[in-house]
């Protein structure tokens, strides 16, 4: 408890940059993820690769080796700290997983809607906007708000780039005051103020959605 | 360009390679691990037993939902002052063995889930107990189902498992910090070696894990 | 029926859950509060024949891995196993030397923790290090300084109390908490490693990096476009560390320490390791002279 009240805005500050990083990171890989969904679904065969490219390699690969090569090799190039390095890298990471989501949700949607808006003169992407991705998303909600639970939890990140998330305040804070034990479950319960009550929304969308159905 | 190809030195590459085994290893034995606790955290949760099954789901849903990282430095540093010491091969083995089992459990439920009701109902009515049709007749069709799921967790162990370099465990992320160290020109290249061992590695399993899709649809 | 005695079992199952959960929490608090009896150091290295020391493994002349052979190499690795190979002549046990790497932020925890038995890895003597771990005598006088750009304006830690300058540093080094005394508007940055630190500055995620002048010789040695500015501003004292209270492990290695040092052992160590750092007089590191 002594130690809660020595440190608390020091974890306060943490926790504001976990949730600016997971914010900024969450509507950046949405439009990303959104965008390599449709990729993956158009007729032209260079975007259909391309799009399945993007999202099998940033699939595949770990991400703290994409943090640290926006951190230490990216940055040489374009000035960046490491709060951006890591919430880049937490947007594309998170977009491969998202473009998955999407591209399932547009999937599931009846081919016969997208024909006829086109039949009826409207272009691939108005009948994209308006007809198919409203219900894709509908559809896709609840893996998307498991989504955003992960890159909170994969916000943690940051820690190893100095980038002044939870985590990284939280390994200040063992390292000077000893009592790592205490220091991380206060940690843990930060973390679980944000992710538990998202935790147990998607759980409700997913009922409701699988009544409808 | 040269200085590219220099961070690559027989004895470099050896050890990095080496961590991958360590990646390889800690992920494998972690996947069987948490295959075993989450389906007995999984069929609690199906079996709906009052109370109990959702005490159960509550405690799986707190562990499914902080970060890994933490589990990982939790294990590794704060445990042993309980009394739980263990070398770091095995602390990370057990902090995503913890983590990973609360994963599984989700899935292993969802796989019951999907079996028909019948199969149950049939099975009991041919005098089985409700033991003898969850281990003969429910779970083995529920085990088919979730292969595929199944490898996908692998596949994110053997990415998180790059997270342990943070307590010094000389995975293939760490012994690659560790050759930077020797020269930092060697960052970017030592970083897309990294890049292209881990994306064979997993997209091999993300095509095993299709490939067994297929046959099982 | 049945469902009477799936609810009995829920509820008893459940009740001995709650009890366990509740119980592993009090015995938890109780345990980490009473944390601080342990066992005998010098007893326990005694028994097992090996002592292990936390090493660095990723500071170029103090200890950097060596991938070729998987152990690391550097002054304070020498230094430990001359250590442990006299502290086993004074004791009479055979005594053999085991390497852990350990980085600064996780060193003190696994000593705490008996991960390790003892401590030589760049680790200042400060006085609130003192009162949770035992410090043997000095080993090595290290300073604060800084490494910048060879074209860089900054020539004193003076010169970065500027908002606009960002100092890099290494999680739980003194020169983390120090900084900020002599450039308070600085901002400070700390990474994980010497290594990220290092390619941190390179990047320009910071203008200076900032430790004990010992290590960033060595990181000047192989970066030559960078070098160390403004002299030292502090006095960072190296010494190896026990856990607390390690009265006769702390003895044998100030005694072992002190007879490495009359016997020429120490400064022939001294000379292998710092002989041809630039910018550095090894004559200076020697003792006795």
């Amino acid at each position: 408890m002594t130690l809660l009240n020595h440190y608390f805005s020091v974890f306060l500050q943490g926790f504001g940059y976990t949730l600016l990083a997971s914010l900024i990171a969450l509507v950046g890989s949405l439009i990303l993820g959104t965008l390599f969904a449709i990729m993956q679904v158009t007729t032209s065969k260079v975007a259909r690769t391309i799009g399945n490219i993007y999202v099998q390699v940033f699939r595949n690969i770990p991400l703290l080796i994409i943090t640290l090569f926006f951190y230490l090799a990216v940055a040489k190039v374009i000035k960046m700290t490491g709060f951006t390095a890591g919430t880049i890298a937490l947007m594309l990471y998170t977009s491969a997983f998202i473009a998955e989501s999407v591209r399932a949700g547009i999937l599931s949607i009846d081919p016969g809607q997208m024909e006829g808006a086109r039949a009826n003169g409207l272009t691939f992407w108005q009948a994209m906007r308006v007809i198919v991705l409203p219900q894709a998303f509908r559809v896709a909600i609840p893996s998307l708000g498991n989504q955003f639970i992960n890159l909170v939890k994969n916000s943690s990140i940051l820690a190893f780039v100095g980038g002044l998330d939870l985590m990284y305040q939280g390994n200040l804070v063992a390292a000077s005051s000893f009592d790592t034990f205490t220091t991380y479950i206060i940690i843990a319960i930060f973390y679980l103020v944000i992710t538990l009550p998202l935790s147990y929304y998607v759980q409700y969308l997913e009922t409701q959605l699988k009544k409808k159905a | 360009m040269s200085e590219f190809f220099n961070a690559f030195t027989g004895a470099n590459l050896n050890y990095l390679l080496g961590g991958l085994g360590i990646t390889v290893g800690v992920s494998t034995i972690s996947v069987v691990l948490s295959l075993l606790f989450g389906s007995i955290v999984g069929i609690i949760q199906f079996e709906k037993i009052p109370y109990f099954s959702s005490l159960v789901g509550t405690l799986n849903n707190i562990v499914r939902n902080l970060p890994l990282l933490l589990i990982i430095f939790f294990t590794y540093f704060a445990l042993p002052q309980l009394g739980f010491r263990l070398p770091i091969f095995w602390s990370t083995v057990a902090a995503m063995t913890f983590f990973e089992s609360a994963m599984l459990a989700e899935i292993v439920r969802g796989g019951l889930e999907a079996v028909d009701r019948g199969q149950f109902e049939g099975a009991r009515a041919n005098g089985l107990s409700n033991m003898q049709t969850m281990m003969h007749i429910v779970l083995p069709q529920a085990y088919k189902k979730m292969i595929p799921p199944i490898i996908s967790q692998l596949i994110s162990l053997v990415k998180d498992t790059s997270l342990a370099s943070g307590i010094v465990l000389a995975e293939m992320t760490y012994r690659g910090q560790i050759v930077y160290a020797q020269n930092t020109n060697y960052i970017v290249p030592v970083l897309l070696v990294l890049t292209v061992v881990y994306f064979l590695l997993n997209y091999g399993l993300s095509l095993l894990a299709k490939w067994f899709d297929k046959r099982l649809a | 029926m049945e469902k009477i005695r799936k609810r009995r079992f829920g509820i008893i199952a459940s009740l001995i859950l709650v009890l366990v959960l509740v119980l592993g929490v009090l015995w938890a608090s109780q345990t980490v509060k009473n944390n601080q009896t342990h066992q005998d150091t010098l007893a326990r290295v005694e028994k097992k024949g090996q002592i292990t020391w936390g090493v660095k493994a990723d500071t170029k002349l103090f200890g950097l891995m060596n991938t070729k052979t998987g152990q690391p190499a550097g002054f304070e690795i020498d230094l430990a196993k001359a250590m442990t190979a006299q502290i086993a002549k004074q004791t009479g046990k055979k005594l053999t030397a085991n390497f852990v790497p350990v980085t600064s932020a996780s060193r003190i925890q696994l000593l705490k923790n008996t991960n390790i038995d003892g401590l030589i890895s760049t680790m200042t003597i400060t006085p609130e290090r003192a009162k949770i771990v035992d410090f043997t005598n000095v080993y090595f006088n290290a300073g604060q300084s800084l490494l910048v750009q060879k074209d860089s304006n900054i020539q004193s830690i003076k010169d970065m109390n500027d908002p606009k300058y960002t100092v890099l540093v290494v999680v739980g080094t003194t020169a983390a908490q120090e900084t900020k005394k002599y450039a308070p508007k600085a901002k400070v940055i700390a990474l994980q490693d010497y290594a990220s630190a290092m390619q941190a500055l390179k990047s320009g995620q910071g203008q200076a990096l900032s430790t004990d002048n010992a290590i960033l010789y060595g990181l000047a040695t192989e970066n030559p476009d960078y070098h160390l500015v403004g002299g030292v501003f502090t006095k960072a004292p190296y010494g190896m560390a026990f856990d607390h209270n390690q009265k006769p492990m702390t003895k044998q290695a100030n005694q072992a320490l002190a007879t490495l040092q009359a016997d020429g052992t120490y400064n022939r160590l001294i000379e292998k390791w710092f002989k041809n750092v630039p910018g550095l007089d090894w004559h200076d590191l020697e003792v006795g002279k």
